[in-house]
């Protein structure tokens, strides 16, 4: 067992609780039918990787160590607001309507905007200038 | 949706997040690090049960505080995604390449068992 930090467990405890609230919300207010391009999902991970990179480049190489910012806003809000289970079983269900291109564009495109959100947020923090 | 279904989606989203931090950190503890196994195993096993859930026609709350607050927390794609960037900036292409491939493969087949079983359960 890691050492239990009772302060930790709380700050990871809220920031999931606060990520998994706006999760909820941003589902059911942006709720798309069954088939069609996850839009809700899709723009909560995208959002949410841009926010963990930000914080956890912050957090790392900018601000002072602080104990319990990285698990109050990375492991607890941007890791449960963003959620990788409801992606799978969204692309399973493309895959089972013969949708594969869909399907395929879909986990593709997820990981794509991703990874560029993180790189800018990244290089944001960095203060490195972003040439097109 | 009651006020009493929000409060269990935040108690179960700060479980679901208490969850992946301890499993994460146990995996990793263990494993190489060759690539982020904790991640990639929280993100399976997570599919896994979700595949189970919908497989056994959950719905309803039930389906939310289980499945969308629960599960939805203790997976992550943002912990993924930044795992994967910065395997790319140490100059692991490959293990920055065979995390997403391992990842997606890896989900989906979770994904998929878990129906099947919930399906004959």
């Amino acid at each position: 067992m890691p050492d239990l930090d009772r302060r930790e467990i709380a700050a990871i405890f809220l920031g999931g609780a606060l990520g998994s609230l706006l999760r909820m919300w941003l589902g059911r207010t942006f709720a798309t039918g069954a088939g069609d391009w996850p839009w809700a999902t899709f723009t909560i991970n995208v959002t949410g990787s841009f926010a963990l990179a930000y914080f956890a480049t912050r957090l790392q190489e900018r601000l002072p160590r602080s104990i319990y910012r990285r698990p109050l806003l990375g492991t607890g809000f941007c890791g449960a607001y963003t959620t990788f289970s409801t992606m799978q079983v969204e692309t399973l269900q493309m895959i089972d309507d013969d949708r594969y291109a869909l399907a395929a564009t879909y986990a593709l495109t997820s990981v794509l905007a991703g990874l560029v959100a993180i790189w800018i947020a990244t290089a944001l923090v960095r203060r490195v200038r972003i040439i097109a | 949706m009651s006020v009493w279904t929000w409060l269990g989606v935040a108690l179960l989203g700060g479980v679901g997040a208490n969850a992946r931090f301890l499993i994460d950190g146990l995996i990793s503890a263990r494993a190489g690090a060759a690539l982020p196994f904790g991640t990639l195993v929280v993100n399976a096993s997570g599919s896994l049960v979700l595949g189970l859930l919908t497989g056994v026609a959950l719905s309803g709350d039930a389906l939310v505080l289980a499945g969308t607050a629960t599960l939805g927390s203790y997976t992550t794609f943002s912990t993924w995604m930044l795992e994967t960037h910065r395997l790319g900036e140490d100059a692991r292409a490959r293990a920055a390449l065979l995390n997403i491939a391992v990842g997606l493969a890896v989900g989906v087949a979770a994904a998929a068992l878990g129906r099947t079983i919930g399906a004959h359960a």
